[in-house]
């Protein structure tokens, strides 16, 4: 008996905090439930924003896929992804092992500058990439984005690798470099070993925010089939803008690789995402 | 014995010049970053405030007008209201968001066990794992003629409110700052709620005993424990409002009329829809001064202990 009205008091008493996150919860999921039941609405009917269709066209899914391109988009969004977190992922850590571990000779100097960068809005850089990709002939194909993604990318990574190589004791440097280890020998050997944790968030972090690239995929690549996924959303609305359930059907498959992404790696991206922002 | 010194002397010498050399050497490892960075991110900066100066269509002569341009972002109606307009959007994606989820992290503190769920922080992160693109599809979809803002203001009783949001010239702005809200809501909770269980509860101890009621609690340890996270809420979504540009650009592209330009779509459609580079510069250029200007200060205020 007395446990039961523990029980009780401890549900009352958290009562309005479990309403409350519901409530939260609730909220972030509606718009995407709307699109689900509006994807699943007879097609060329006006569905209505949120219903469970009594007889839910599935196949709508099917058709979308080949309408949206999915299997093409999804080559092209693979391909920048593997052509910037990588070489991103490794430059930056190689440049943060310098300013960090070697302390070379005006490191703090291109520290600074990385970050004084870091806040720049995404608009000051469009017009020129613009004109610098068009002159190296590389405008509308996925050069055009990897390479200027690259870049974009340096401020916060090597802001990322560095806070991560300044935690790490001094002496393990020195002792690599008693043992006759040189630097590189010590990068590879001795500090990316330790590295991966801080290496793995960044990545994660960095392969969202390629893949939902949408203002650079949108001016430097003509061609909605050699975009990122994000960025060929945007033709796919324009040419389907009247048809609300192939629209959101499709919008649905556009969204659906991060979010799978994010189900099968939660608990990495949620760390990654809240250190991310604390450090940034 | 003189005759060692100098030698020993060269030595040393060398050895301060092999050490110099080799501090040099270390550069190796940083050129890539700085090449990439280089070519492609601070060069283009500079290029942008050099174009802004000029008269530029990006095929034909470029002719230098001075601060023409920059007059025009202040005088050109259109233009400084997209500036106006990113001012209001921060009270939708930021001061909203912080206040939601301050009043969440608190509530939630009070329940002692720091539970969320897994099922919740999944929903909870969600706005911020699909683009900012497909937000602006999905939130289209909820705001039109028959989508589930209307649908639930008709099963409330409020269907005379109804309308198509986002093709409304006075609420069309307030719509897509709503989406905003949207989608910094989850993570600014999330953060403040890992905030507040970092905080010792000694504290909320020591302040009951003073004789602190709830309110007091909050304003005397809550939120200066808070405040980092609060610091990393407010600058990460500021620096989101006053940038925007997918979502604003798939949900109205600045309409109806220029309700919601914004400053990102305005460079866009002034650099790729008039061919008028200079101008485009100018105004990123102003955009991106103002984002320095607002975020730091903000960095100096919830910095310091």
């Amino acid at each position: 008996m007395p446990e039961r009205t523990q029980t009780v008091r401890t549900l009352r008493r958290r009562a309005p905090g479990l309403v409350l996150i519901a409530a939260a919860g609730l909220y972030s999921v509606v718009p995407l439930l709307s699109m689900v039941s509006a994807a699943l609405a007879p097609q060329g009917t006006f569905p209505s924003g949120l219903s469970w269709p009594s007889d839910p066209h599935w196949h709508n899914f099917v058709d979308a896929w080949s309408i949206a391109n999915i299997t093409t988009l999804l080559k092209s969004s693979t391909l920048i992804v593997l052509g910037v977190v990588p070489v991103a992922v490794l430059i930056a850590t190689m440049a943060a092992y310098a300013i960090a571990v070697l302390e070379i000779p005006l490191g703090r100097v291109f520290y600074t500058i990385l970050v004084l960068t870091l806040t720049l809005p995404y608009e000051i850089v469009i017009v020129p990439l613009y004109e610098q990709t068009k002159a190296m002939g590389l405008l509308g194909t996925q050069w055009a984005l990897i390479l200027p993604l690259i870049g974009m990318n340096m401020p916060f990574a090597v802001f990322w690798m560095r806070a991560h190589f300044i935690g790490v004791p001094k002496e393990l440097s020195e002792a690599a470099g008693i043992d006759g280890a040189g630097p590189w020998r010590a990068l590879f050997h001795i500090h990316l070993p330790l590295a991966r944790p801080a290496i793995a968030s960044l990545a994660l972090l960095m392969f969202l925010s390629t893949w939902n690239q949408f203002l650079l995929a949108l001016v430097l690549i003509d061609d909605p089939d050699k975009r990122t996924m994000a960025g060929a959303l945007q033709a796919f609305t324009t040419k389907y803008s009247t048809d609300q359930v192939l629209l959101n059907a499709g919008a649905l498959l556009i969204m659906a690789p991060t979010i799978l992404v994010f189900l099968f790696l939660q608990r990495h991206f949620v760390k990654a995402l809240l250190q991310g922002s604390v450090k940034g | 014995m003189p005759s060692t010194r100098p030698t020993r002397e060269g030595t040393a010498a060398r050895g301060r010049r092999r050490l110099w050399a080799r501090r040099w050497a270390g550069w190796l490892f940083a050129l890539p970053a700085l090449a990439f960075y280089g070519i492609f991110n601070f060069y283009p900066v500079l290029l942008s405030i050099q174009y802004s100066f000029y008269d530029w269509d990006g095929i034909g002569a470029s002719t230098w007008v001075g601060l023409k341009n920059y007059t025009e972002v202040f005088t050109d109606s259109e233009q400084f209201s997209s500036l106006l307009h990113a001012f209001y959007l921060i009270l939708f994606f930021t001061v909203l968001p912080v206040t939601l989820a301050l009043i969440t992290a608190s509530v939630l503190r009070q329940l002692q066990g720091r539970f969320t769920g897994a099922l919740a922080r999944t929903l909870l992160f969600l706005p911020q794992i699909i683009p900012g693109a497909a937000a602006g599809v999905a939130w289209t979809w909820m705001y039109s003629a028959n989508g589930v803002v209307n649908q639930t203001l008709r099963a409330v009783g409020l269907g005379s409110l109804a309308r198509a949001w986002l093709a409304d010239f006075d609420w069309a702005l307030t719509a897509v700052g709503f989406i905003g809200t949207w989608l910094s809501t989850g993570l600014c909770t999330m953060l403040l709620l890992a905030g507040i269980g970092k905080i010792d509860n000694s504290l909320y101890e020591a302040a009951r005993i003073d004789g602190a009621g709830p309110i007091r609690q909050f304003l005397a340890v809550t939120l200066p424990g808070l405040r980092n996270e609060i610091g990393v809420c407010v600058t990460i979504t500021i620096i989101a409002a006053l940038a925007s540009f997918d979502v604003v650009y798939l949900a109205t592209q600045g309409g109806p009329g220029t309700q919601t330009m914004v400053p990102g779509v305005a460079v866009y459609n002034l650099a790729f829809s008039d061919s008028r580079l200079g101008a485009a510069s100018a105004l990123a250029v102003v955009l991106a001064l103002i984002v320095i200007a607002v975020v730091a200060p903000l960095q100096r205020l919830f910095r310091e202990k």
